[in-house]
């Protein structure tokens, strides 16, 4: 077989049921002591409290090396209690794109220098990142961004503005993709370079950008004779293409690739209640079915990555089919439940139509449907 | 290497050396029929699921089923058009209740989660059973029958039976068999910790290694046609709506794979009886949904040549296809699932699913 997949049946061990269960345990005391739950709207300020206690039980940074206060566990056991923050719709805002992106890249491409000032204090919960890639006119096309970085001193002088900056505006600091160099002829993916830039430094501008969900999370970041400090750099100047595909596995495979419109199936088991008419098991049955196996796809790919394998197709595979079921799952939801002929708890639609505002974001994140199609199809051997 | 794969490599090489789909096709004839067979008895493929202690080789249930699920999807892989699967399902249903295998090919009934088979007070047997895979076919028939509460496992020549003939959609044998009247050659009973479901199960994991065996070759296929055939000046695989259709069959084929590899491994470790209701039902239902929308798009991008009868690829598509309804189809088994989802409340859904 040329195109082997491996999907091997990885499944948890033991301990991760037992770290669940723990998981499982704080989580509930959050919810009991308010932090959050059904029905309400967790402050920034509560969810930085709530982060520094998940950091406390040692659940930020768990596969990191001990010197930077990671506890080296397993790939399988951050996706345990990733997956359990993710069910609860735990208020991980402050600390999910350091636990999963920004902390590995600084461990991977970060001056020592760099290392020690940060990854301890996102380990605690202190120290939570944003995504700079994207701009105005580069999005799928990463490699045409124009925010500029220039040499000052030691240092570097950043000018420019980043746009669709998931919570910037809640965050200390920015991994930011800048062009240090015009692309050259040969390779177009020449002269951009990544720093770790702290939000807090004069001349960074922070605009809000609403969402049709109404949900408050997007950002412009614009960029003012910003000073960075030269051990900010991560990895090569002019070479940061070279640093991007690796990491992408870990951000494209996990539970929260098809977990976040889980609330609408929650809602319809319940409507459906202990004894449901044949077409609405029917239908729960098959939506079961596939949120099982994306799921045993997904802990597969943890595995590999466990294992110390790169798996950068299967990756994809996995967040291509999971944001696109996600994604329809509401809508799946309103057809299955459009028969069933009682008031239900009244919360039903309103809850629905929001998951129906929010799915369409799910196929553009981090990486469009046709991104990852052509990833796959290289993958395939067919680019 | 470990024996599963072991296994597998020795069908995967017999297969290849006497069911190599192009050779079938053009030889125009059925005799190709009769050396594979032979092969695959000397290797004594239809045992795979069986323990040393059962007269098999691995020492281990999760070990031998292991092997048994890699030689089916060795067998999908090459779209095998004989009654292997059948036969190793019923060498297994006949050892559950500690009896021999006659040898030669063989197949279960029933093979339909709706169909009966039941003793007579004469000891005759009684119902009839629907898509019974190479019926006619083969040398006997396994029975999963029962006298009073009591499942017994029943050894049945398939020439006694009454058949109204049937074929699936890849013209493969699917009668359907009354029992009516019909004397065993030999019984036994089962234990009872035996539960009917189990061979629905085992049969449900076997087709939905095969179905992501078929994808995987139809994948292989397709990406290679992709890559050699030319249009507009350049290989059609070059094409992004192409690449994004194969994209697609690869994701589809990964779905396939891991549903069935999951359901196999929850069966050959032994597991709750909801979490294998997940697994199978999930297996079943998956890889259904993968042979639809996989199959379509490998037609799709082989052209007419794909649809042409001396062309390979119709031999993978349709067996895909066809392995979907046996042993219940996908909506009897989403029922199954979403009864017992409902049933459990949905504050239970999540912990069956991170249980697996
Ligand atoms: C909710 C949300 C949060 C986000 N958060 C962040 C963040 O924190 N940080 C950040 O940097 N960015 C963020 N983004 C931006 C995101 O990464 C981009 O939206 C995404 O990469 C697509 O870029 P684009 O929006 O410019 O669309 P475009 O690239 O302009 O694409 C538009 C359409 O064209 C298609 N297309 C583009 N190129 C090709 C091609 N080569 N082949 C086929 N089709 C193509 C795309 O698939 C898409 O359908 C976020 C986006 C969303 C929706």
């Amino acid at each position: 077989m040329t195109n082997a997949l491996r999907f091997d049946p990885i499944r948890l061990p033991e301990a991760c049921q037992d770290l669940r269960q723990e998981v499982r345990a704080f989580l509930a005391e959050e919810m009991a002591r308010g932090t959050f739950g059904p029905g309400k709207e967790t402050s920034p300020e509560e969810a930085l409290e709530f982060s520094r206690r998940v950091g406390a039980r040692g659940w930020i940074g768990m596969t990191w090396p001990k010197q930077y206060g990671g506890q080296e566990l397993s790939f399988l056991e951050r996706y345990v209690v990733t997956e359990e923050m993710r069910i609860a719709n735990a208020p991980v805002r402050p600390f999910f794109a350091a636990d999963r992106q920004s902390g590995p890249t600084i461990i991977r491409y970060g001056s020592e220098a760099l290392k020690q000032a940060i990854l301890p204090r996102i380990v605690k919960g202190e120290a939570s990142f944003c995504i700079g890639m994207s701009e105005a006119n580069s999005g799928s096309d990463l490699f045409a961004a124009q925010a500029r970085a220039r040499r000052d001193g030691d240092g570097w002088r950043l000018n420019g503005a980043k746009i669709w900056t998931s919570n910037a505006h809640l965050n200390d600091f920015m991994i930011g993709l800048f062009r240090t160099s015009p692309a050259t002829t040969q390779n177009r993916r020449h002269g951009l370079t990544s720093f770790v830039i702290d939000l807090k430094t004069p001349g960074i501008d922070i605009k809000p950008i609403g969402m049709m969900s109404g949900t408050r999370e997007f950002n412009e970041v614009v960029f003012n004779d910003v000073f960075v400090p030269g051990d900010n750099l991560l990895g090569e100047i002019d070479g940061a293409w070279k640093q991007a595909t690796s990491e992408l596995a870990y951000e494209r495979s996990g539970p929260e690739r098809f977990l976040e419109t889980y609330d609408a199936l929650r809602d319809l088991v319940a409507l459906a209640g202990p004894e449901p008419d044949t077409r609405m098991a029917e239908g729960i049955g098959r939506l079961v079915a596939q949120l099982h196996t994306l799921r045993r796809m997904s802990v597969s790919v943890a595995g590999m990555l466990e294992n110390g394998v790169e798996p950068v197709v299967e990756a994809a595979i996995v967040k291509d089919l999971g944001t696109v079921w996600e994604q329809a799952l509401p809508h799946r939801v309103r057809t299955l439940a459009a028969l069933h002929d009682d008031e239900g708890d009244g919360g039903f639609e309103e809850r629905l139509n929001q998951q129906m505002r929010i799915a369409p974001k799910l196929t553009i994140q981090g990486g469009t449907t046709e991104i990852l199609r052509g990833i796959i199809a290289r993958g395939l051997g067919l680019r | 290497m470990d024996n599963s794969e072991l296994v597998a490599q020795t069908a995967s090489r017999i297969f290849r050396d006497h069911a190599d789909a192009q050779e079938i096709i053009l030889s125009g004839n059925e005799d190709w029929r009769v050396a594979l067979w032979s092969a695959i008895e000397g290797a004594a493929l239809p045992a795979a699921f069986l323990t040393e202690e059962q007269g098999g080789f691995g020492e281990t249930r999760a070990e031998v089923y292991a092997a048994g699920f890699a030689v089916l999807r060795e067998a999908g892989r090459s779209a095998l058009a004989v009654p292997l699967a059948e036969t190793m399902l019923a060498v297994w249903l006949l050892a559950q209740a500690g009896m021999e295998a006659p040898g030669g090919a063989m197949s279960v009934a029933p093979a339909d989660p709706r169909d009966r088979i039941r003793f007579r007070e004469d000891g005759s047997l009684e119902g009839r059973a629907r898509r019974v895979p190479f019926g006619m076919a083969v040398d006997r028939i396994a029975v999963l029958a029962s006298r009073a509460g009591q499942r017994i496992v029943a050894l049945v020549d398939p020439k006694d039976c009454t058949e109204r003939v049937g074929r699936s959609l890849a013209l493969d044998p699917t009668p359907t068999l009354t029992f009516d009247g019909v004397q065993p050659i030999a019984q036994a009973p089962l234990p009872d910790d035996f539960d009917p479901q189990d061979l629905m199960q085992m049969g449900v994991a076997a087709r939905a290694a095969l179905i992501s065996g078929a994808l995987e070759t139809v994948l292989d296929l397709s990406v290679r046609y992709a890559t050699e055939r030319v249009a507009f000046g350049r290989p059609i695989g070059k094409f992004q709506a192409v690449q994004h259709m194969l994209a697609r069959l690869g994701g589809e084929t990964a779905a396939a794979v891991s549903a069935a590899c999951s359901a196999a491994d929850a069966l050959a470790t032994g597991q709750p009886a909801e979490a294998l209701l997940l697994e199978v039902a999930a297996a079943k239902i998956r890889c259904g949904e993968a042979a639809e929308t996989g199959t379509l798009i490998a037609h799709q991008v082989h052209g007419a040549i794909g649809i042409s009868d001396e062309h390979v690829l119709h031999r993978y598509t349709l067996r895909a296809l066809a392995w979907r309804e046996d042993f219940g189809g996908e909506s009897h088994w989403a029922l199954a699932l979403g009864r017992a989802v409902c049933a459990s409340g949905t504050d239970a859904l999540w912990p069956l699913l991170a249980s697996r």
